[in-house]
């Protein structure tokens, strides 16, 4: 059992300076700050087309301190395999490759680069920040937005298929190290990619970050959500280290005592649900409780 | 050695000490990563080898290992080339000075995997180099000539080559001294020297106008980066021409001229083309010759940069010219006879009367008696006044 880092141990050095230009409230910034503390200075990072482009600015300027290329947006992964390549055929291994892609491009366009440099064993980090939605783009639906939810390409009807299993796909590659993380968890995510950075090959991150443009929240409420989110078992945190799975953080606790939330507060704040009948709140409830009976399982509870 | 062209690409390659390769094969190129594979794995190559899951992730691969500074390789055709296409763009934009050879392959649907220049031709608006080469000489000579210049320019190149005719026809080529090509060819130093205390934000989004930067200095906008674009592309050809001409002074065959002549001095009807129809082409002038005609040859080497005033000054006494192509635009005519008509707008005094004609499309043979034929109709046309029209298509059956 790791010890948490105490908040006067983290790095003081920041990556993400003021300005950053997501829209207010975004998930997205709170968890990359602590990501690149955990990463360090020697790190250089692969951005897709995505929220985390504008995230880094206009240019001529960018309020990342971090090497950043950016990159198509089906090639998040194949990008960070040539920073690989080009760094070690130059005899520079001792940088960590990170990849920064939304679900987009790792649900949806992303999937054949990543599953490509994955099987490969690439030696990059892979970050996959879900906020559920072709967010960039204005909020039009992706594989990775829940059922039930209102989107710009299902104004009037709401999603009707279930949320892709990404992990269960990502874990078919035999990776050494998976994790999900939280935008509102930043210790649970800083001691994830501070483990992260010494193991080799690829590493592969599912970071929930709750979106309040296209999840039709007030922007105060984002940490809120993303908690919400977690105490009731929508999403759920846990690393699988050489194929050994522990829960982690705040569901680990959920496990130990049993307290898990209803999911109906969750959906009641957020404008993209409005459209739910009590009968499909039923249904998703259903779905909750069957993905966190088998979790419950597999981490030997 | 007595090699193929797909392996006088992967010589060339190795010979420049490649760093790293990424590549998906497709027919006709497959035998390019092949060979170099082999020398990666045999350890007669010091290069990173990527087994890439698509053409799109081998441009993708190529494109950021040249921005961390590695000299960077790959190779495709038809589909392939196709399905690369923004990371085309994306390469050229960024400036990186990635070599590409091209086995020329007609594009699907319907399916080929035979050649013509289709491929190539219709990448030619991404901002890459394009050159044609006529035979494997031609394709080991100008991968390494491509890499000198690419980098001198921080502009990509494609050596094109006809797929089968070439990749896959064994022919005697002269494989160059490794000393003397590191001599031709220094290592690659990247644009930007990767920094943990100095980041940058490559590739990032950028406004239409110029923005100052912290330091109140005015920054392009993406207009500027397309115009620096184009003026390096303006100025490529003496670099190229330059390029070509150490090569001939280091390895004694000499690519100066980015045309390939053939008898043109006396020449008063030419055949103009690309490729290794220039080399078809070479024989059937003799043959015309024989006849009385006073026929030459113009391969394209160099298509991108565009040799307008080259193409112009070489034609300028010539009455009479069929301008040969294994590539069309749909609904219009050959891109290379549209170039050149372009090209001869300036052109004050003589025009040729100039004639289309489109051949050997998804591997259909060109023979020689169609060469010839053409070669006929065209000077029998001009002496009718009757040229140009849209472009007659020779072996075609139904």
């Amino acid at each position: 059992m790791s010890v948490q880092p105490a908040i006067l141990e983290y790095p003081e050095a920041e990556r993400i300076l003021p300005g950053t230009r997501t829209c207010a409230g975004c998930g997205v910034p709170i968890a990359y700050r602590f990501i690149l503390k955990a990463l360090g200075p020697k790190t250089i990072i692969s951005v897709p087309a995505c929220c985390v482009t504008i995230l880094h600015g206009i240019y001529p300027k960018t309020p990342i301190s971090a090497n950043t290329v950016n990159t198509t947006f089906a090639s998040a992964a194949s990008t960070a395999t040539g920073l690989v390549a080009g760094l070690k055929a130059t005899g520079r291994d001792d940088w960590t490759v990170l990849a920064m892609a939304g679900d987009g491009g790792t649900f949806d366009m992303g999937i054949q680069s990543l599953s490509g440099a994955a099987e490969r064993a690439t030696d990059f980090i892979y970050v996959c920040y879900d906020n559920e939605a072709y967010m960039n783009t204005g909020v039009q639906r992706s594989s990775a937005t829940p059922q039930g939810a209102l989107t710009t390409t299902t104004p009037v009807i709401p999603k009707q298929q279930q949320k892709k299993d990404f992990m269960q796909i990502m874990e078919a590659h035999h990776m050494p190290y998976l994790a999900t993380a939280s935008s509102s968890y930043p210790a649970d995510v800083f001691e994830k990619f501070e483990k992260a950075k010494d193991i080799k090959g690829t590493r592969f991150f599912h970071l929930s970050a709750p979106c309040p443009t296209g999840w039709w929240y007030p922007t105060k409420d984002t940490v809120k959500i993303g908690r919400m989110m977690v105490e009731s078992c929508v999403f759920v945190l846990y690393e699988i280290e050489n194929g050994e799975f522990r829960l982690t953080g705040k569901s680990l606790n959920i496990a130990k005592t049993g307290k898990k939330k209803p999911v109906d507060e969750y959906i009641a704040l957020q404008g993209r649900f409005k459209k739910m009948t009590p009968d499909q709140i039923a249904a998703f409830q259903r779905n909750v409780d069957a993905q966190w009976e088998a979790i419950l399982k597999r981490a030997g509870f | 050695m007595i090699i193929n062209g797909a392996q006088a690409a992967a010589e060339a390659a190795r010979l420049c000490r490649v760093q790293v390769v990424a590549a998906y094969p497709i027919t006709p190129q497959s035998k390019i990563p092949e060979t170099l594979s082999d020398y990666v794995e045999r350890g007669e190559l010091k290069a990173e080898f990527v087994r890439v899951e698509s053409e799109h992730s081998a441009m993708a691969v190529c494109t950021a290992a040249s921005i961390v500074g590695a000299r960077s390789f790959t190779a495709t055709a038809a589909n392939g080339l196709a399905y690369m296409h923004e990371q085309l763009h994306w390469a050229a934009g960024a400036r990186l000075p990635i070599v590409m050879p091209v086995t020329n392959r007609g594009m699907g649907a319907p399916w080929t995997i035979l050649n013509d220049t289709q491929d190539t031709i219709s990448q030619r608006d991404t901002g890459w180099m394009q050159f044609y080469c006529m035979n494997n000489q031609e394709v080991l000579d100008m991968v390494i000539i491509a890499f000198r210049a690419a980098e001198q320019l921080l502009v990509p190149c494609m050596v094109c080559f006809d797929g089968f005719r070439l990749s896959h026809t064994l022919m005697p080529v002269t494989v160059p001294d490794q000393k003397k090509v590191d001599s031709y060819l220094p290592p690659y130093v990247p644009y930007h020297k990767l920094d943990p205390d100095a980041p940058v934000n490559i590739n990032p989004v950028v406004m239409s106008d110029p923005i100052p930067d912290p330091n109140g200095v005015l920054s392009p906008g993406y207009m500027g980066f397309r115009y620096r674009l184009q003026q390096s592309l303006e100025g490529a050809l003496p670099v190229i021409s330059e390029a070509g001409a150490r090569y001939g002074e280091i390895f004694g065959r000499s690519y100066a001229d980015p045309l390939y002549r053939y008898l043109t001095e006396d020449a008063e009807f030419l055949f103009i083309t690309m490729g290794s129809l220039a080399s078809e082409a070479s024989d059937i002038v003799d043959m015309l010759r024989e006849e009385g005609i006073r026929a030459g040859v113009i391969g394209v080497r160099v298509y991108r940069p565009f040799p307008a005033a080259a193409l112009t000054e070489a034609v300028k006494d010539i009455q009479v010219a069929a301008v040969l192509e294994k590539a069309i635009s749909y609904g219009y005519e050959g891109p290379l006879m549209t170039e050149l008509k372009a090209a001869l707008y300036e052109q004050k005094g003589n025009r040729p009367a100039l004639s289309n004609f489109i051949f050997g499309l998804g591997g259909k043979d060109v023979p020689s008696g169609d060469l010839l034929d053409t070669a006929r109709e065209t000077i029998a046309a001009a002496k009718a006044g009757k040229p140009g029209g849209v472009p007659t298509w020779i072996g075609y059956g139904i």
